[in-house]
């Protein structure tokens, strides 16, 4: 399984996110922002970062590169997405994912650990969350939606929403369930001697979606 | 005609350089002349009051890549790569526009370091504020912390730790300190020397504009004071993207061999770094100013020679190899212009559509600034304020809980969760959870621990032993973690260096820097000097800040500070022998005055070796050093962290003389807090002092026993954010 990272100018977890799925037992490769050519590509993570400078809105430019219209066919045919903390922004704004991301409740960057529940299982899953812009909103309507359909992936744990997203929530799907965006890093909780190794259930249930 | 202030003196030179300048000339300099001779001899970058006392600094050593002069200072970490570092000081910028001055700051010292070819791994950084319950002061800190937060951040080099201290006399004056921690394959490594008549000057990255002109010298090099708001066009602006597109830039361009030299654009812009990297290469260079990209058309050759444009490098690159350079800054969506070349005239000759509108010998221009001899003289006392905030005759209780809370000892959370510090996937231990940061280095199968401190009260009280705990207290750290330091580096911020009283400071807080690396055997790999913090009520506390990098073989070992299980014994190691003297106590007590002990370097040095070999054969399961507020403030803090009480008996120091409140609260080098097994801890030759459980502090210590239950001293220790967003 050969999972492709896009690289944008201004991306920061780009080269962790490889790391991660090296050390999930996957490979792993840069895609540039210019390449439109996924093909040999089992599955594509959109980073962390500030892709363009995050200038406009996080993910506002990032979203009309030649790398995202690919991405956005691979994800049509059902090809699997990851989208994490800027690139979860991106997905949104690229209309790949439903909602959209504001300001922290708080107004200010916070870099945490934080526990998640995984919807479904109930699994807990400690991972850091690092961002401004963290906090998912979306109608009511919507957000009644997404739940009906199962498309809320990971909600905060008690007591750990600190950027105020609606209903809690940290992670969603498509309708297809074949595109995911979170905010927290998962690729950043795969090393026990960095915090923890929770991040590598995200990756298998990336993974799963290939088999 | 008017008679004014002649231009050479608004420039900040004094009449005599400017004769000297006339001289080495053989004629007046015109005006874009003058404005670059008052950018290169100003204190800023031509360390003209401190660079004499700085020869007195050990720098040599074995695992010594780059020393001071180069744009950071690298040692060696094993398998072929090296760790690089450097800190340098952003106080006058932040001082008037906190947000950008801290920003820049963090951009510039990011620069320093991918400009040798190390890739930035993390950042630190040293704070000092006015009061707490200053408006101006929490204004400074929070446009600072989200400064750094949002350079740092954006892009994405992890902010693992550093220190914040509030003080009176830094009120006008606040201190930035950035610091940037490298990592390179050391044969890719690169100087600043510009060699090869005929290579070709590329200027790489951002535009230049009219930002930050005169930074150097109006703003770094005078006194703050009235009229600081017309400075503020002096504080250039960042933008970490252009800065994060430019590091991946010159990174690719390194690895892919394609440059002869690299320099950063700091302070005095073109005209430091051209002259810097001339005066290196031992050449000459030519520069046409009409081929400077710019973002304002109408800007004079002087303006273009002296902006301070953030987000620049200068390469010297083989005429050949030019248009390959600028492929790889398309790519990466960065300005390049081939903007002039090296000669062989020994001169910096500026240009402007091939006309000479400047031209003066390297030498003169880098070189050629008088360096001053201090005329130090030591005060007649404590020559800062002293003002009481502890009501006389309170309980032992309440003397721990107000210094818990005190903003210089209480934890940092608030700031540094502002920070991304795991970005990299390097990060082992996050601030707070031990007392140096450890990142880990998987190409060179070790990890590296980076610590960064310098307690100005301390070192107002005592410039020469405050100076000296400082560097133990880093090492200390290091020690804790299980690491052995490899290089130091320092910014040393001071008052204005032609007064009497910070000229004895500066002059004595040197030679406690140099005793001290010489004892432990750790070199000074570089550093940075910042004069002229003063505000209208006098100098800031002299503060060194010291930074060290330190190795250990195995991450997996590093003990944490926090207590680990109730059960553990908690034992005290280290010759440490606490008094009140320059302690945060005396503080709260308007009690501060001069005089400090000096610490025994070498019985401190024989107590780090025996942590850090502890560390790392695993026989401990905590280690803390005895820091600001003692040891009452050490336990707690090792308490809070872990969620686990202590009870503790401290005849121990009373046995070496120590009063109850000395015990308790005294502060001094050479204390190490560890827990662990009982015997383990018996056989280092610590004294076991007490155990840890429960959910209170207990601490015997005479008259002045107290306890404290954990979650009263967790809301003092936690008070900062809620004091700071007042």
């Amino acid at each position: 399984m050969i999972w492709g990272v896009l690289q944008f100018p201004g991306s920061c977890d780009e080269r962790d996110a490889v790391h991660a799925y090296r050390l999930a037992g996957g490979e792993a490769r840069l895609v540039w922002h210019e390449e439109r050519d996924l093909r040999g590509l089992d599955g594509v993570v959109v980073p962390g970062g500030f892709s363009y400078g995050d200038y406009l809105r996080a993910g506002a430019i990032a979203r009309f590169s030649p790398a995202m219209e690919a991405v956005a066919a691979f994800a049509a045919a059902g090809g699997p997405v990851l989208g994490i903390c800027n690139g979860f922004q991106v997905l949104c704004e690229a209309g790949l994912l439903p909602g959209a991301l504001l300001r922290n409740a708080e107004l200010r960057f916070r870099c945490h650990q934080v526990e998640l529940i995984e919807e479904g299982t109930g699994a807990r899953l400690s991972i850091p969350a690092k961002h401004g812009e963290g906090r998912y909103n979306a109608p009511n309507e919507l957000l009644d939606q997404l739940e009906a359909k199962g498309q809320v992936a990971y909600r905060y744990a008690d007591g750990h929403n600190s950027n105020g997203s609606a209903r809690d929530i940290a992670g969603v799907t498509n309708e297809r369930g074949n595109v995911l965006g979170l905010m927290p890093h998962p690729e950043h909780a795969v090393d026990p001697l960095t915090g923890s190794t929770d991040g590598l259930r995200v990756f298998e249930r990336m993974s799963g979606i290939l088999a | 005609m008017t008679v004014g202030t002649p231009k050479h003196r608004e420039l900040g030179l004094t009449d005599h350089e400017y004769e000297l300048i006339v001289e080495q000339l053989g004629r007046e300099p015109n005006d874009v002349e003058l404005a670059m001779f008052s950018l290169l001899w100003s204190e800023h970058c031509a360390y003209k009051h401190s660079r004499k006392l700085l020869s007195r600094l050990p720098t040599a050593g074995e695992r010594v890549v780059m020393g001071p002069g180069e744009n950071a200072g690298a040692v060696d970490v094993g398998n072929g790569y090296a760790v690089a570092f450097k800190v340098e000081s952003h106080n006058h910028p932040s001082a008037v526009e906190p947000f950008e001055g801290a920003a820049t700051g963090v951009g510039g010292i990011l620069r320093d370091v991918f400009a040798i070819g190390a890739r930035p791994i993390a950042i630190l950084d040293s704070l000092r504020f006015g009061e707490l319950d200053s408006v101006r002061s929490r204004h400074l800190l929070d446009g600072a912390v989200r400064g750094i937060g949002h350079y740092g951040n954006s892009i994405g080099v992890a902010t693992v730790g550093g220190e914040i201290y509030f003080e009176e006399p830094y009120e006008h004056n606040c201190l930035v300190n950035a610091m940037c921690v490298g990592f390179a394959k050391t044969a890719e490594m690169v100087r600043a020397a510009a060699a090869g008549v005929g290579n070709s000057i590329v200027l790489m990255g951002a535009s230049t504009g009219r930002d930050g002109i005169g930074g150097a010298s109006v703003l770094a090099s005078a006194e703050l004071g009235d009229g600081d708001d017309a400075k503020r066009p002096t504080v250039q602006i960042g933008d970490p993207f252009e800065e994060s597109k430019l590091l991946e830039c010159c990174l690719e361009l390194l690895e892919k061999g394609l440059l002869v030299s690299l320099q950063d654009l700091g302070a005095a812009g073109l005209t430091s770094s051209a002259g810097e990297m001339a005066s290196a290469g031992g050449v000459g260079i030519d520069l046409d100013v009409a081929l400077v990209p710019l973002r304002e058309a109408d800007m004079e050759p002087f303006e273009i020679m002296v902006s301070e444009s953030q987000e620049r490098m200068l390469a010297v690159v083989e005429p050949e190899r030019v248009a390959e350079v600028q492929a790889i800054c398309e790519k990466w969506q960065t300005g390049s212009a081939e903007i002039g070349v090296v000669t062989d005239s020994g001169q910096i000759r500026i240009l402007k559509r091939g006309d000479v509108v400047g031209e003066m010998p390297v030498e003169a221009l880098v070189d050629g600034c008088p360096l001053y001899d201090l005329e130090p003289v030591e005060p007649g006392g404590w020559i800062y304020g002293n003002r009481a905030t502890l009501a006389p005759g309170v309980s032992a209780e309440d003397e721990l809980l107000a210094l818990l809370a005190a903003p210089s000892i209480a934890s940092k959370r608030w700031a540094f969760e502002q920070y991304d510090s795991v970005v990299g996937s390097r990060t082992v231990r996050r601030p707070e959870s031990a007392d140096a940061a450890v990142l880990q280095l998987p190409e060179s199968g070790n990890a590296i621990a980076v610590s960064i401190d310098g307690n100005g009260r301390r070192v107002a009280c005592n410039p020469y032993a405050g100076t000296v705990e400082a560097v133990l207290e880093c090492a200390q750290n290091l020690a804790c973690v299980g690491a052995e330091p490899l290089g130091l580096t320092n910014c040393l911020n001071f008052g204005n260096p032609e007064k009497p009283a910070p000229a004895w400071q500066l002059d004595r807080a040197v030679s406690g820097l140099a005793d001290a690396c010489a004892a432990l055997g750790v070199p000074v790999v570089g550093g940075n000097v910042s004069l002229y913090n003063e505000g209208p009520d006098g100098p800031i506390y002299p503060t060194p800040v010291v930074a060290m990098v330190g190795e250990l073989p195995d991450p997996a070992r590093v003990a944490g500070s926090a207590l680990v299980a109730a059960g553990d014994a908690i034992a005290l190691l280290g010759p440490f022998s606490p008094t009140l003297a320059g302690s945060e106590l005396a503080k709260q007590r308007g009690e501060l005055d001069a005089g400090l002990p000096t610490p025994d370097v070498e019985k401190v040095a024989n107590a780090c070796r025996v942590v850090r070999d502890a560390v790392r054969a695993g026989r401990v399961a905590s280690a803390h050093d005895v820091s600001d507020g003692g040891l009452a403030c050490a336990l707690a803090e090792s308490a809070i962290g872990g969620g686990i009480g202590c009870r503790v008996d401290l005849q121990p120091l009373r046995e070496r003389g120590c009063s109850p409140e000395e015990a308790l609260f005294g502060e001094g080098a050479g204390g190490f807090l560890l827990s662990g097994e009982r015997s383990a801890l018996e056989d280092l030759g610590a004294v076991v002092i007490g155990e840890a459980g429960g959910t209170t502090i207990e601490i015997a210590a005479g008259d002045r026993s107290l306890v404290v239950g954990l979650g009263g001293a967790e809301s003092a220790w936690r008070s900062l954010g809620e004091r700071a967003e007042r």
